[in-house]
């Protein structure tokens, strides 16, 4: 029997009327019942943050684990239980602040698994200071004289660290953003999906109308080639990033492929003992 | 007839000093010796000091010795440091290209030779080591043909001529000796070939930890700890498990305890700095109740401290580390037999009581080879996974939202895992409901706090291991942890041959700490004396701590980065021992 949303809900949300991650936590449960997939087939694994908040409101088997951890987690996850589909997901300041180094190593590693980031370019949760996403002269009460740095780009960044899907979506495009996740959960490899989920307490800026007048989508650019890494980093850097659909895919080979010895059937579905012709064997190399 | 034997190569790294040791013990172990060995290495790849210390016996033994019978002395530095060690009788064999003399220098004799002209006369240089090998073996009283299955089993492969040729390398040494008329050591042999194995405390844990069901592994590289993942990477796959190299520490930990959580057995093992990385994840680990080992192989701190260097300093960071408070199990094993053992108990601890289950090794129990009889496989413990539900028990429960925080009297609440159809879930970080949603309710925080905390509390297995013959109150209890207990058993009976009323308790669980019995010996002993690599006495605040031993509790402490000898033992046991009357 087919899940349907209510088997996908879960705890009572506390997000602000208004919030993008609504739209994002949507688009993840369509995408998973679009793909025929029930709760207890799927983990939600995710950082801190409100984005971090998830793997709470959405029933599936969850980790809620700590802020810009979550992908070792889900990673791992994966590798466990090869059988599980496994997405992570979480903020901006999670991903690609406290968790870049993470991010740059789960992309290059490619293990067969979904990121969605919930990018509101602001630290939503600890109430509004600048994150490593919002742009270059933004004012909060941590940058009040405009943020001097330049902010990370994070489809640069995933292309940047081999990244083999790399794609964007937009909170206030709730069909397009189901379409994405859908996609990249069947791509067989890391997929990101970056989404612009607007902030509407604390980000006057990056808001819906913002999002909204300066979006293209990458479905409207003829002769786009989404294999043609150069295409990509070309568009991103054209629109400065302010683009949905998937930007870049590649058949790379997923971390369990290239690892000999990986088991066919999960990790966890494995006899815990091993044979006692393998323990033996293992003892003799000590002889 | 001599019945054990102590036999040192040193020089400069590069110098193939391992590889001579390594073929040494494997062939004395053949023959039936107990092998305890230590390696001194510098912190660079090539040049520096180096030096490997085997010490064969007869009896069971868990420490290279302070004195040295046969040393071979391949750089300027092996003669300064150790011709003062050198046991009676003793021989001295020196690479010297220029001359070749016996001399006799207070009671040993310096046999200056090359091994290296001799290897090249022989048609290679690099049998230079089976030349010395060979040399040695006549020194000891033994033949050269203690080597020879052992040559034939590695070189068959490569033909009958590089058999011959390694034959004749040992015969070589062995003649040349002969040729001198020196009167060799008479080491006399076991009568009993006993089924044994040789390898490192890392090794040993990682092979009990495959058979205990461990099918994962994370880990980033660091020493002394690297073997460990450098193992798993090599075997896991065997058994249907997976290594990872993670990118650093904190993703070692955090992995493992992805799997733990997906119902796997998961391990990460890294040394000081990575430990203090872990921190963090730690927390994770105890926060959402997922069984997960750490292995933790300490080295000389802090920051990166002595990385080639032995301490055990990390003590306490393994049994506080962390913010606020949770649940925890600290383990120590003192030999490599227990490295084996005792890695069954910690995967079964772990999953029983859903929380991280820390191991603390040291650099010398990590990396000096052992002898570790066979019979130690028998004694793993078998696996028992804890609380864990059944699909059928999941699905009689009727919960749309699984309780995995389920209060339970024990504290322990059963466990599903992903996958399982009734038993979805969320694990948290934070504090949560008995679904593992997130509350901040006063009485539910209480409530899993008390869970949490508690649930160690009906853990109660004998802590340490009393060392010195029957158990039995002694007027001098010693206490020790780690690698200490080579040294620390080998004072006891000498001390005892001398008719003192002597013990050592040997701690073997750091935390929850086990006072049952214990507290019986310290409280009869007239002085407790505590021996441990660190500089604030570590393991003497925790004993102070939980037993309350007052003033004769003392502490023989070291921390210049070397394990102690026997001798910085005895030296210091007459200072401390003025203090207690
Ligand atoms: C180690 C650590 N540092 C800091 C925090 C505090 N903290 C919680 S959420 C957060 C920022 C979240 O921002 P983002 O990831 O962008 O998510 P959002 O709340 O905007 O959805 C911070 C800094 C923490 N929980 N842990
Ligand atoms: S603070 Fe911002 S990110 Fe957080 S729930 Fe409210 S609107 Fe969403």
């Amino acid at each position: 029997m087919a899940a349907s949303l209510k088997d996908y809900r879960g705890d009572v949300s506390t997000w602000c009327p208004g919030c993008g991650h609504f739209s994002v936590m949507a688009g993840i449960q369509k995408a998973l019942i679009k793909l025929e997939l029930e709760p207890h087939e799927v983990a939600v694994v995710s950082g801190i943050g409100c984005s971090g908040k998830v793997s709470e409101y959405m029933r599936a088997y969850g980790f809620h684990t700590l802020h810009g951890r979550s992908l070792p987690v889900a990673q791992a996850v994966k590798l466990a239980n090869r059988d599980m589909k496994v997405i992570a997901s979480g903020g901006d300041g999670d991903g690609y602040g406290i968790g870049a180094g993470h991010f740059t190593h789960a992309a290059r590693r490619n293990v067969d698994m979904t990121y969605v980031v919930m990018d509101n370019r602001i630290y939503g949760l600890t109430k509004g200071q600048t994150s490593p996403t919002s742009a270059q002269g933004f004012q909060s009460k941590t940058s009040p004289e405009g943020s001097g740095e330049r902010e990370v780009k994070p489809l640069e960044l995933a292309l940047g660290a081999g990244a083999s899907f790399v794609a964007q979506a937009f909170s206030g495009d709730i069909k397009r953003l189901t379409e994405l996740i859908s996609i990249a959960v069947e791509h067989p490899g890391f997929a990101l999906v970056n989404v612009f989920s607007p902030c509407v307490t604390y980000n006057k800026v990056n808001t819906y109308e913002f999002f909204k007048e300066n979006i293209i989508d990458i479905q409207d650019i003829e002769g786009y080639d989404v294999t043609n890494k150069a295409h990509a980093y070309e568009k991103v850097i054209e629109t400065d990033g302010l683009v949905q659909g998937i930007l870049y895919q590649q058949a790379r080979p997923a971390y369990h492929t290239y690892l000999s010895g990986y088991p066919e059937k999960p990790v966890t579905a494995q006899e815990l003992k091993p044979s006692q012709d393998t323990l033996d064997e293992l003892w003799a190399s000590f002889k | 007839m001599k019945k054990e034997i102590t036999w040192k190569i040193g020089g400069q790294q590069g110098d193939g000093i391992d590889s001579t040791g390594n073929i040494l013990s494997a062939a004395l172990m053949q023959q039936g010796f107990h092998i305890a060995s230590y390696k001194h290495f510098a912190s660079r790849i090539k040049g520096g000091h180096t030096y490997d210390h085997i010490r064969a016996s007869h009896d069971p033994i868990h420490y290279q010795g302070d004195t040295t019978d046969i040393l071979i002395v391949l750089d300027k530095e092996s003669y300064e440091h150790n011709i003062g060690s050198m046991s009676p009788g003793g021989f001295v064999l020196m690479e010297n290209k220029k001359e070749e003399k016996v001399e006799q220098i207070d009671g040993v004799t310096v046999i200056h030779t090359s091994f290296t002209s001799m290897a090249e006369d022989l048609g290679n240089k690099i049998i230079r080591n089976m030349i010395m090998l060979g040399s040695s073996a006549y020194l000891m009283g033994a033949h050269y043909d203690i080597f020879i299955p052992f040559i034939e089993n590695k070189f068959s492969k490569k033909g009958q001529a590089i058999v011959d040729l390694n034959i004749n390398a040992v015969q070589k040494g062995y003649e040349y000796m002969e040729s001198l008329g020196l009167k060799p050591f008479q080491l006399g042999f076991p009568d009993e070939k006993k089924d044994m194995a040789l390898m490192i405390g890392n090794e040993a844990f990682a092979y009990g930890a495959v058979a205990s069901g461990c099918k994962f592994l994370s880990s980033y590289p660091i020493t002394p700890a690297s073997e460990i993942m450098e193992y798993m990477k090599e075997n896991l796959p065997k058994v249907g498990g997976v290594a990872v190299q993670a990118e650093d520490e904190l993703a070692g930990l955090l992995m493992a305890i992805g799997a733990g959580f997906s119902g796997v057995r998961a391990l990460t093992s890294t040394s000081g700095p990575g430990f203090s990385l872990k921190t963090e994840a730690l927390g994770l680990a105890g926060m959402s109740e997922t069984p997960v080992v750490i292995v933790n192989s300490q080295r000389g701190g802090p920051g990166t401290g002595l990385p080639t260097k032995y301490e055990q300093g990390d003590l306490q960071t393994m049994v506080y580390a962390g913010h606020g408070e949770i649940p925890r199990i600290v383990l120590a094993p003192s030999s490599v037999e227990e490295c084996v053992t005792m890695a069954s108990t910690a995967f079964n601890l772990a999953e029983q009581y859903q929380c991280p289950v820390i191991v603390a090794l040291d650099l010398v129990l990590s990396l000096n080879k052992q002898t570790a009889l066979d019979s130690c496989r028998h004694d793993l413990e078998s696996i028992n996974r804890g609380k864990m539900l059944t699909d059928e028990e999941l699905e009689s429960l009727q919960e749309h939202q699984f309780k995995r925080y389920r209060l339970t009297d024990d504290c322990i609440s059963p466990r599903s895992i992903p996958g399982q159809r009734h038993g979805v879930f969320t694990a948290n970080s934070n504090e949560h409901s008995e679904t593992g949603h997130i509350t901040e309710l006063p009485e539910i925080r209480e409530k899993m706090m008390d869970k949490r905390l508690g649930k160690l509390k009906d853990l109660s297995i004998k802590g340490y291991e009393f060392i010195g013959g029957e158990e039995k109150p002694v007027d001098t209890l010693f206490i020790g942890l780690g690698s200490t207990r080579g040294v620390l058993e080998e004072t006891v009976r000498d001390l005892q041959s001398s008719g003192e009323s002597v013990g050592l308790a040997q701690i073997k669980m750091l935390h929850p700490f086990q006072p049952q019995g214990l507290k019986e010996l310290t409280t009869a002993a007239q002085r407790v004396i505590v021996v441990e690599n660190n500089w604030t006495g570590q393991l003497t605040g925790m004993l102070q701590q939980h037993l309350l031993i007052g003033e004769k509790l003392q502490t023989i402490k070291k921390y210049d980065g070397n394990p102690f000898t026997k001798k910085d033992i005895m030296t210091q046991l007459q200072d401390v021992a003025k203090e207690v009357v």
